[in-house]
């Protein structure tokens, strides 16, 4: 029988995924408190100053006691607002988000007590696809929440991010091309098994860099943050919301980060695998993908810090002009470089 | 338009009236387009909105995200200083006009108090005069570093702002030194200033100076190449310096359009003529070259500063005239005339011959004139500021329209208006 989705590389049990999924769902949520604590303090080095300090042990409890406070707010709502949808969009935001959480793997299939797990949520065959289709669907949180709030600011920035998410989405799928056409597979750990060797961001060098500009402007971080730009928008398709919904936005933004940087680690830094031919312990794998991810986290952090924002137009022409044309170009390049090294 | 509502007879009519007056001005326009069925789109930015510094507030017409048409809109921090200061002797101004354009406060006091000093008819000693020009230049970095600093955010570059501040705070600690306040220091009095400088303060700020050129180059390291930057400001906001001219624009934006216009220059006072340097202009008038003359203009400032440093006479530091400046503390307790000199002055003030007066001096965001008008008694029958930052708001329009948002927010940064100054 054909599958008519997807055809899964390695399903256990039933217990053992929801266990699973409970796992992933509070590392994930965990890394969430853990990118804001890093933007805040990662950014106030970059400035001269010291960040959050006071609440727990180096300010490590900040994050916990904004969530609290933004938690326990009024839950307002403008008069001009469409109801549900306003609730509705926040949390399609964070939805998206999470599961595209379920396919970043943090190790290949391990023996744990004689079960057999993979250290991911779910191996799909069409692995960044998956990713892909979650994205798109995420651009709807931004979209329906910034008109829904009616609000002329929000209804600007809802129509920036629907124009960036669709330009970007596009250089980022081809931009993935190389690295898929190299592998031979679309599955993330048949990915990550391939860059046994050599990691992609050596030879998929230019479609590294188009993945990572095209994730700056997925995930809205600066220098392409213009759907939220505080200067010129207010908040963008946020400028209403307010209390836990705000939250809800704020913990999407900084989960995107977090996939965007585990989706980098995964296709272009060899997800779990360790340079020089170190090859430890399979227990640490989880613990390497975290650190990478970790790493390339500071590096969104560090472009905040220093770039200015584009400008609408010139965003729109860098990704269209720009990023697209390159990304097809590596793509076709990669071809050719495959067929005449595999025939 | 809305003739439906009738204006309620009695106690309401002064509030209706006001209102009615106010409605009767068309806010948007819809100004010919060649597409007739192109949908604007009338956007409220400020009062309160992160890039107007301030309170300003701009009725935009869009058309997506290109402005057709803005419409600024002011008088939000009316303060009526002007009016107050008809009320108070001529040396009990000198605080409340520190706080119009709150940012140059050191320029409000010396425009002001160059005025007064012209109606009396008195010298201020040499010291006093130099003692002027370093408070003067280090007040002109400080408002430029916050222009960079705020002007970086509105771009987005967040990290500038910090590192402005960071300068700006060791200013501060020379201001705090000298007159023991930080900000609004009502150093300048009418005669010279306050007090002398303590000691140390000249080997502290000539340090500042130094590490504040190596930041001035750390700054422009950061943007002057940076391409986000030489994108969002090279052509934009470009008008040139006739039209610029027009509209009364003076200071920085002038001299960025390509007119060396200074006043320090053209017309020099508190001994600007005895100092070298340099009056950094632009070519095209865009942003870009309003970014680069200010920030030339901050080691213009350093050089000025040195130089005051250096050659700074000894001397009084106020006019030994005692019908004008207090006399100093010792002598009230041995002085009979001392202590009646003290006791007139803090009374009743001075006394001002009758006559009028205007004297520009150049502020960090143009020409600052402050017109004086004097009936003869120690308060000032009228007291007005021509302040830069009222005239050069007048370029929003013409300098944005038919450009992005994102490039109206980088013109107004570039702009720099302070809108205390503004609405006075």
């Amino acid at each position: 029988m054909t599958a008519v989705f997807a055809v899964v590389g390695h399903a256990e049990a039933w217990w053992i995924q929801i266990v699973k999924s409970l796992i992933l769902f509070i590392v994930g949520f965990s890394l969430v408190p853990v990118a804001l604590m890093m933007d805040r303090k990662l950014l106030g080095r970059f400035q001269g100053r010291y960040g959050p300090n006071r609440v727990g042990p180096l300010g490590a409890l900040q994050p916990m006691a904004d969530i609290a406070k933004l938690i326990s707010k009024e839950q307002f709502r403008p008069r001009t607002s469409t109801g549900f949808l306003f609730a509705l969009a926040p949390a399609i935001s964070v939805l998206t988000a999470s599961a595209t959480f379920a396919i970043l793997p943090f190790g290949d299939v391990v023996d744990i007590f004689g079960a057999k797990v993979g250290l991911y949520g779910v191996d799909v065959s069409i692995g960044i696809l998956f990713a892909f289709a979650f994205s798109a669907i995420s651009f709807y949180g931004l979209m329906l929440g910034g008109w829904a709030s009616g609000s002329r600011y929000s209804f600007l920035g809802a129509m920036r991010s629907a124009a960036q998410l669709i330009s970007y989405e596009v250089s980022m799928g081809l931009s993935l091309l190389g690295v898929i056409m190299t592998a031979g597979t679309l599955s993330l750990t048949g990915i990550v098994n391939a860059q046994n060797g050599m990691w992609y961001f050596i030879p998929q060098l230019v479609g590294f860099v188009i993945f990572m500009t095209a994730a700056f402007a997925e995930t809205n971080r600066p220098p392409f943050d213009l759907p939220e730009a505080d200067a010129e928008l207010v908040g963008g398709y946020n400028t209403e919301y307010g209390g836990g919904r705000f939250a809800s936005y704020y913990a999407a933004e900084y989960f995107n980060m977090v996939i965007a940087s585990g989706l980098a680690v995964t296709l272009f830094f060899g997800g779990w695998l360790l340079p020089f031919g170190i090859h430890p312990p399979h227990w640490v794998d989880p613990f390497v993908v975290l650190g990478k991810t970790i790493l390339v986290m500071a590096f969104f952090v560090w472009i905040r810090a220093t770039l200015p924002r584009l400008r609408y137009d010139q965003l729109m022409s860098l990704g269209w002009k720009i990023l697209l044309p390159l990304a097809t170009l590596n793509a076709l390049v990669t071809a050719i470089i495959v067929v005449v090294t595999h025939s | 338009m809305t003739d439906t509502t009738e204006t309620p007879a009695g106690a309401s009519a002064a509030i209706s009236d006001y209102r009615k007056q106010e409605e009767s001005i068309t806010l948007s326009s819809s100004p010919a387009t060649d597409a007739p069925d192109t949908e604007l789109l009338t956007i409220n930015m400020g009062p309160h909105h992160p890039s107007t510094h301030g309170v300003l507030r701009l009725i935009l017409t869009l058309e997506a995200e290109v402005v057709r048409d803005v419409k600024p809109i002011i008088g939000y921090v009316h303060t009526g200083i002007e009016k107050t200061a008809e009320q108070k002797a001529y040396w009990k101004v000198i605080p409340v006009i520190e706080r119009m354009d709150y940012v140059s406060y050191y320029f409000n006091a010396m425009a002001y108090c160059g005025a007064v000093e012209k109606l009396l008819d008195i010298e201020v000693p040499a010291r006093a005069q130099y003692l002027r020009v370093i408070h003067l230049e280090l007040n002109r970095i400080v408002s430029h570093l916050i222009w960079l600093g705020t002007s970086a955010i509105d771009l987005g570059a967040i990290s500038v702002w910090w590192y402005c501040f960071r300068e700006r705070e060791t200013i501060l600690d020379l201001f705090e030194m000298s007159s023991g306040q930080r900000i609004h220091t009502r150093y300048f009095q009418v005669g010279g200033v306050i007090e002398d400088v303590p000691r140390g303060w000249v080997e502290r700020v000539r340090r500042f100076t130094k590490t504040m050129r190596t930041r001035a180059d750390q700054y422009a390291a950061l943007l002057d190449k940076n391409e986000i930057v030489l994108q969002r400001l090279r052509h934009t906001g470009v008008l040139d310096a006739d039209t610029l001219l027009d509209l009364g624009v003076t200071g920085p934006l002038l001299r960025a359009a390509g007119n060396p216009w200074d006043l320090r220059k053209a017309a020099p006072y508190s001994s600007y003529d005895h100092f070298a340097f340099r009056i950094p202009v632009g070519a095209t008038g865009d942003n870009y070259d309003r970014y680069r003359v200010r920030h030339a203009e901050i080691y213009e400032s350093c050089d000025i500063i040195d130089q005051a440093l250096d050659g700074l006479p000894e001397g009084p530091f106020i006019t030994e005239d005692r019908k004008v400046a207090l006399p100093p503390r010792h002598e009230l307790a041995t002085s009979m005339e001392a202590l009646i000199h003290h006791f007139k002055l803090v009374t009743e003030g001075f006394r001002v011959p009758p006559g009028e007066i205007y004297y520009p001096i150049e502020s960090p965001r143009g020409e600052l004139g402050c017109f004086v008008r004097s009936d003869g008694s120690s308060k000032p029958a009228r007291v007005h500021m021509r302040d830069p930052s009222f005239h050069n708001l007048q370029m929003t329009a013409p300098a944005t329209r038919g450009s992005y948002i994102a490039d109206l927010v980088a013109t107004l940064a570039m702009i720099d208006p302070i809108l205390g100054g503004v609405d006075r």
